[in-house]
């Protein structure tokens, strides 16, 4: 058995992890790698609380994450090609339209 | 008591305004005119009977103040302020309704002759009816408020006839004119009729005449304030000095309503008002003494540059301006009677004159100078005996009305206890003047060789009868028409001075003033002296213009300066737009648009604008275009929301 505690620090290591890649990297697909971890380190968290409280409730959610993390990235992917397509790079800097 | 009828005095031209301006251009102009007469003919024949039952009931009192009224509604309701809209019909103002109905009535008619030709018909009949209205609506009003709304509504219609023709900029100019001085008069009177309701808390007549006497003290300074700010309304309306002006240049306007507003009705309006509450008057003798003094100069001062005018409508403008000012000579020194009975008198032969100073200027295809005119008599034969029959009356010959009215004017100036010999002087100087004038214009215009130019002198003939049978009856009525004042000294009844007395304060017993004595003597000898002197004008200007016709220019070559003074108008106008115009206008330019509005005004909603614009294009600096910025954002909010919830 893994105690919960190191299942947590592991899990926000990766959360870290997650959100500094996001803020520091340039390239989209990395940024969506990223997202993906953080994601996953969610996940991370609800199964060991599952193991901890003896209920189910936390994986059917973990199952849920998933899913969603696999439709966000399908539509992601699909914004990052049409991106591409228009401006034959995949750098976030110049990605910047939006600029007042 | 309530009479409900009496509306319908007031009513009946409001509505045929009214259906000529919804349906007037697809109308026939036959259905128009029929209208817009039949409207005046029916307030008239309202009229009538109301004068009717009102005799009957003043007949019962033996001399007691009657009156029918008819309450239509309470307009304000506001604390002390109770402003109903109601009609009374008293001695004073059936004489009143009863004049304006019936010379508007015989001006419609000949309006009918003298604008068929016009294109906006229906525009100038239905302007005419609502002006018929308002006026009715001034004589008939019970309180203040309600008589201002006529004023105010006489002024407007003036405005609008005075520039019916508004193509033309001069013109237009002229009833801009009119309106702005009319309404600088009107800011006195306002503040009068505020002053009042402020000091005795009711701005109905009835009350007025009720509670003054014992509310002010008998020349005191409040009621002598609030006549002399009455007495500048009138000044605007009725052109007095010093708001005259806009009378000549109002001669712009169609004759016919030249006649009607600025002779018989609107101008009149002033002299009405000074009669209605002459209780007020009464009771500060400074302001009846201004109101004199400023009557009698006006009436001498117009008559004077009368003497030289060319245009035929501006000498009987200035003729209108002088006549006026004997109304007011009369009620400063207290015959209110008599200053009502001129203004009927008035309105009959001045409007008169104008109606055939309309017949010439029709034949002469609408020129007015009477310098190109002359020998007209044979061709236009009613025109120019109906204006002989005026020309007499406004001289002042006897037996016409014109001179009973004139000299009960003169004689009360001489022995009324508020008059003085100086004022009849005046008068009776400006008297001599008027008939000279009147003869010059009727010598100039009907006699001698025709001056006027090949096509025009083709063209002469009298007009048509629907514009012809007005003048001779007002020339009828110009000659019978004073035999209703005919005084006790002449072994009259003087009628119209009876009918009038309930309502005037110094008659009925509000008031006691002794008046000096004199003897019938001086009476007759002023009479006779006002009859020679009338006489005398018109001989010399017989001699000056039939007998002797080079005798003027001649005259006028020789006192170039004075000629040039009068024939100027004593350059009024341009000493006006000096003092008063071009200050206000570099004022208003200079201080209140470029200082106020423009750096002021304009200065802080741009500051507005651009202090938030500032704050905005700091704030936009959030929008950075960096996806990862915003991704720190949310970071940081996290971060902020987690540690408020852990600590």
């Amino acid at each position: 058995m893994i105690a919960l505690n190191e299942l947590l620090i592991l899990s926000a290591a990766l959360f870290i992890l997650g959100v500094v890649g996001f803020i520091i990297r340039r390239n989209i697909l990395i940024m969506f790698m990223s997202i993906e971890l953080m994601l996953n380190a969610a996940g991370i968290v609800l199964v060991g609380f599952s193991n901890k409280l003896g209920r189910m409730d936390p994986q059917v959610f973990t199952v849920f994450v998933i899913a969603l993390a696999a439709a966000e990235a399908a539509v992601g992917l699909a914004i990052i090609i049409a991106l591409f397509r228009n401006r034959e790079s995949v750098n976030i800097d110049e990605m910047k339209l939006l600029k007042w | 008591m309530q009479e409900s009828f009496l509306r319908w005095i007031v009513l009946f031209p409001l509505l045929g305004s009214g259906l000529i301006a919804a349906f007037g251009r697809k109308l026939p102009r036959a259905a128009v005119g029929i209208l817009a007469c039949g409207s005046v003919g029916a307030s008239f024949v309202t009229g009538l009977i109301g004068y009717h039952k009102l005799a009957v009931l003043a007949g019962h009192g033996h001399g007691k103040l009657a009156a029918l009224s008819d309450h239509l509604y309470t307009w304000i309701a506001l604390g002390k302020l109770e402003v109903g809209v109601s009609f009374i019909l008293d001695p004073l103002s059936s004489v009143m309704v009863l004049m304006v109905s019936g010379v508007s009535f015989l001006i419609h008619i000949y309006s009918i002759g003298y604008m068929a030709h016009d294109k906006s018909y229906w525009r100038y009949f239905s302007y005419l009816n609502l002006f018929v209205f308002f006026m009715l609506l001034l004589v008939t009003a019970d309180s203040l408020p309600l008589m201002f709304i006529g004023w105010e509504g006489v002024g407007l219609c003036s405005y609008l006839l005075i520039g019916f023709w508004f193509e033309d900029p001069e013109k237009a100019f002229a009833g801009k004119k009119a309106f702005i001085v009319n309404r600088i008069g009107d800011f006195g009177f306002l503040l009068g009729i505020i002053l009042l309701f402020w000091t005795l808390g009711t701005v109905d007549f009835g009350r007025i005449a009720e509670t003054a006497p014992g509310k002010f003290g008998m020349g005191g300074d409040m009621v002598t304030l609030i006549t002399l700010l009455l007495f500048v309304g009138a000044t605007g309306k009725s052109a007095q000095i010093p708001l005259y002006v806009w009378l000549p240049d109002a001669m712009a306007g169609p004759t016919p309503v030249s006649a009607l507003i600025h002779a018989a009705t609107m101008v009149t309006a002033g002299v009405y008002m000074i009669v209605r509450l002459n209780v007020l008057f009464l009771m500060a003798p400074v302001t009846m003494f201004v109101v004199a003094v400023v009557g009698v100069g006006t009436a001498i001062y117009a008559a004077s540059i009368g003497l030289v005018q060319n245009d035929i409508k501006k000498v009987l403008a200035y003729s209108t301006i002088s006549q006026l000012g004997y109304m007011f000579l009369a009620v400063g020194v207290g015959a209110f009677s008599a200053g009502i009975f001129h203004l009927v008198t008035h309105s009959f032969f001045k409007a008169l004159l104008f109606l055939c100073a309309g017949s010439v200027i029709h034949v002469m295809g609408g020129k007015q100078d009477i310098r190109e005119m002359g020998g007209l008599r044979a061709g236009m034969p009613i025109t120019y005996w109906t204006f002989f029959i005026a020309a007499l009356t406004i001289a002042g010959l006897p037996p016409l009305s014109g001179f009973f009215s004139k000299d009960e004017i003169l004689w009360q100036a001489f022995s009324s206890s508020q008059g003085s010999w100086v004022l009849w002087l005046v008068g009776f100087i400006a008297a001599g003047l008027t008939a000279f004038y009147m003869f010059r214009l009727l010598f100039l215009t009907f006699f001698g060789e025709c001056r006027a130019d090949e096509e025009t002198r083709v063209h002469l003939h009298e007009s048509p009868k629907v514009m012809t049978i007005p003048l001779a009856i007002l020339a009828v009525l110009s000659i019978f028409g004073g035999w209703w004042g005919v005084p006790e000294v002449l072994a009259g009844a003087n009628r119209l001075h009876h009918w009038l007395a309930p309502v005037l304060g110094n008659e009925n017993g509000t008031f006691q003033f002794d008046a000096p004595y004199y003897p019938h003597a001086v009476e007759y000898l002023l009479m006779t002296l006002s009859v020679a002197l009338a006489a005398g004008g018109i001989y010399v200007a017989w001699f000056f213009y039939i007998r002797k016709p080079d005798t003027t220019p001649r005259l006028a070559a020789r006192m170039k300066i004075c000629y040039q003074i009068l024939l100027n108008k004593y350059y009024i106008d341009e000493i006006y737009n000096i003092f008063i115009v071009q200050p206000i206008k570099l004022g208003s330019t200079y201080l209140l648009w470029k200082l106020f509005d423009e750096s002021l005004i304009d200065g802080l909603v741009n500051l507005t604008g651009r202090t938030v614009r500032g704050l905005g294009s700091i704030a936009a600096r959030i929008q950075t275009g960096y996806a990862q910025v915003y991704a720190i954002t949310f970071l940081l909010g996290v971060a902020l929301i987690l540690g408020s919830l852990l600590w």
